[in-house]
């Protein structure tokens, strides 16, 4: 679904990632662990083709299509999704305006998938407009609902919303990629891939969502490198207990 | 950018004050096929949906004026100063004729305008539509409108100003007070489709009194040679309130100087304000004034442009408070498009002229009391075209 070669990104002169290297196979849901400043968001915004985020090496190809210079509603159009951490506000835009206008094909239902977020006394207020952390979230969630992309990129899908609304949000997760999967669930994932499953790359730093959704794969990415591959579960479970230094540095 | 000074730089005898008499239309699904789309572009329907009446003035003449409501009287001010004598109480008491060059050309050379009389008591089921329409070329139309709301009624008006299509040049002056008395409501809305060389001067008064409201819409979409107007009102009366939007839009050429001036002279009075221009290639001058004269008092000014293509975007916004215990506040910004914005919407499918105009749309989408249907199209419409101009 998603292939990164030897990606080097620098940002604003500065380099920010370095020869990432990574695959997320059709159906695959791999979870991006990393500190604060390692490059997880730079990567997300890389790969959605937003400006400021200069591809000097490698590529990244969707769908088998090479998408590193492709414009960004093109890479969206081609079945990439997207949610914000820190989305902006766009004054006199509804968000049920915006919902619709997420669903090209014309298929979502936006009124029961507004009612199963709890979004429905928000659709008439503009986007993002004095929403709280878990409302920007949940907010996301419907227009990715809508858009029902074959690829996810979430950034820190967990950060800011409360342990009411996180069970609510793991769930929408498993509903877009088609995991049907209920909260909460500490058994490993080992699942077959099914034929319609959606791929989904998940950033977090603390690995709360976890708890939620089921992941195929970990990957932490330290300093601009993807230093360590392997089962998500094992990978916070280290993290957990010794920390993202010796994590690295058991990489190395 | 072309330095615009209002009065230096027309020329009155330029202007032709006279024009043949056009003929009274008593039906009007026989107006003039041409007219009448014209005038549906500035709000006024010929078919009158969901209006109890209409007034049609086209260069001097009154073409049309019909009320269907008991106690809603509409008729041309000329005729309304022989009906009611007493209106002379009314007349030229909020503005002075040697107020500016302007008033005093319209009050040298008066040719009608319009005349809306709600009586005690009644509340206009619908909207009054007016219309002032130049068909002349060079014309100069300086009218004078005077509208009453008497105690505790209830008035919606909608007057839309055009030329007739081809018309390059000409000038209108609008003489304009508006005595709004205790605990009546008015809603007020302007549009504007002026040609292309058109020199605009709207002169407006307005008094409220105790419990009173005031709400006055102003949108200009179009090219306009110049607009100048700054029209001023006072809350005479306790707990009245006035509340002015306006939507500016300034294609290349276009010279828009736009503001409301409100005084609140009464306490709990209150007051706001609400101006949203974009630019692409044109002036606008975006003022506002707020004068606070006593205590207890609350007044908000928000002027925002949007700089689509190089011109000018000038806010003006001013506040005066004379005494303790008063809240005024302004709010004013100039800018171009958040490319975060932009890029948040692309991530969503659409493309960069569609983020674009979603987002000159929402920045135009205050919440208009009344805005006539249709009339949102035609605003998509002059987004869009702004758009063309911006590429």
């Amino acid at each position: 679904m998603l292939q990164i070669e030897e990606l080097r990104v620098e940002v604003g002169g500065k380099t920010i990632l370095d020869n990432v290297n990574m695959e997320v196979p059709k159906g695959e849901t791999h979870i991006l662990f990393g500190p604060n400043g390692s490059g997880k968001t730079t990567l997300m915004m890389t790969i959605m083709g937003f400006s400021g985020y200069d591809v000097k090496r490698g590529k990244i190809i969707f769908k088998g299509e090479d998408i590193t210079h492709m414009p960004i509603y093109e890479r969206a159009r081609l079945g990439i999704g997207v949610s914000f951490q820190r989305p902006p506000t766009i004054k006199g835009l509804k968000t049920r305006h915006i919902v619709e206008m997420c669903d090209r094909n014309g298929t979502a239902d936006i009124e029961s998938l507004a009612k199963q977020l709890n979004m429905t006394d928000f659709m008439e207020r503009d986007v993002n407009q004095n929403f709280s952390g878990g409302e920007i979230k949940r907010c996301e969630m419907l227009q990715l609902m809508s858009q029902q992309p074959d690829l996810v990129l979430l950034d820190e899908p967990e950060s800011g919303v409360d342990l009411e609304n996180i069970g609510l949000l793991g769930d929408t997760i498993n509903r877009l990629l088609r995991r049907n999967v209920k909260t909460p669930s500490i058994k490993p994932h080992k699942d077959a891939v099914k034929e319609d499953m959606k791929s989904a790359l998940v950033i977090t730093h603390t690995g709360h969502i976890l708890d939620y959704i089921t992941a195929d794969k970990g990957q932490v990415l330290y300093n601009g490198v993807l230093c360590c591959s392997r089962n998500a579960r094992d990978i916070l479970n280290w993290i957990r207990e010794y920390g993202y230094e010796e994590c690295i540095r058991c990489a190395k | 950018m072309r330095e615009v000074d209002h009065e230096k730089d027309i020329r009155l005898e330029n202007y032709e004050v006279d024009a043949q008499d056009h003929d009274y239309v008593e039906q009007l699904s026989r107006i003039d096929e041409n007219d009448a789309r014209k005038f549906l572009d500035v709000g006024v329907d010929p078919v009158e949906n969901g209006r109890l009446g209409t007034f049609i003035q086209k260069d001097r003449s009154v073409i049309h004026c019909k009320s269907q409501q008991e106690g809603i009287e509409l008729m041309g001010i000329l005729q309304a100063q022989k009906t009611h004598p007493w209106l002379k109480d009314y007349l030229w008491k909020s503005i002075s004729p040697d107020t500016d060059m302007f008033t005093s050309y319209a009050y040298q050379k008066p040719q009608g305008g319009f005349f809306i009389h709600a009586h005690a008591g009644v509340k206009a089921k619908e909207t009054i539509q007016t219309c002032m329409y130049i068909a002349k070329e060079g014309f100069a139309q300086n009218v004078h409108n005077v509208l009453i709301a008497e105690e505790n009624s209830e008035l919606h008006v909608i007057t839309g100003c055009a030329t007739a299509p081809h018309l390059l040049s000409g000038l209108h002056v609008g003489v304009s007070e508006f005595y709004i008395k205790k605990g009546a409501k008015v809603k007020f809305t302007m549009i504007h489709d002026w040609g292309e060389e058109v020199n605009v001067r709207p002169r407006t008064v307005t008094h409220v009194e105790a419990g009173g409201v005031f709400v006055s819409n102003y949108i200009s979409l179009k090219s306009v040679g110049s607009l100048q107007m700054f029209p001023t009102t006072y809350l005479d009366g306790e707990g009245s309130v006035a509340r002015f939007n306006s939507i500016l839009v300034a294609g290349k050429g276009s010279h828009l100087d736009v503001g409301s001036r409100v005084v609140l002279n009464a306490p709990k009075t209150r007051a706001e304000i609400i101006s949203r221009a974009i630019v692409s290639g044109g002036t606008v001058i975006a003022r506002g004034d707020l004068i606070g004269k006593v205590r207890d008092i609350k007044a908000h000014l928000e002027c925002k442009g949007l700089i689509l293509k190089e011109g000018l975007m000038h806010a003006v916004p001013e506040l005066r408070g004379y005494v303790p215990d008063l809240e005024m506040s302004h709010e004013a910004a100039v800018g171009k498009i958040d490319q975060k914005e932009i890029e948040y919407l692309m991530a969503r499918g659409l493309d960069e002229d569609e983020a674009i105009s979603t987002i000159v749309r929402g920045f135009l989408n205050v919440e208009i009391e009344g805005l006539p249907s249709g009339l949102r199209q035609r605003l998509d419409e002059a987004i869009s075209n702004t758009q063309k101009d911006m590429m």
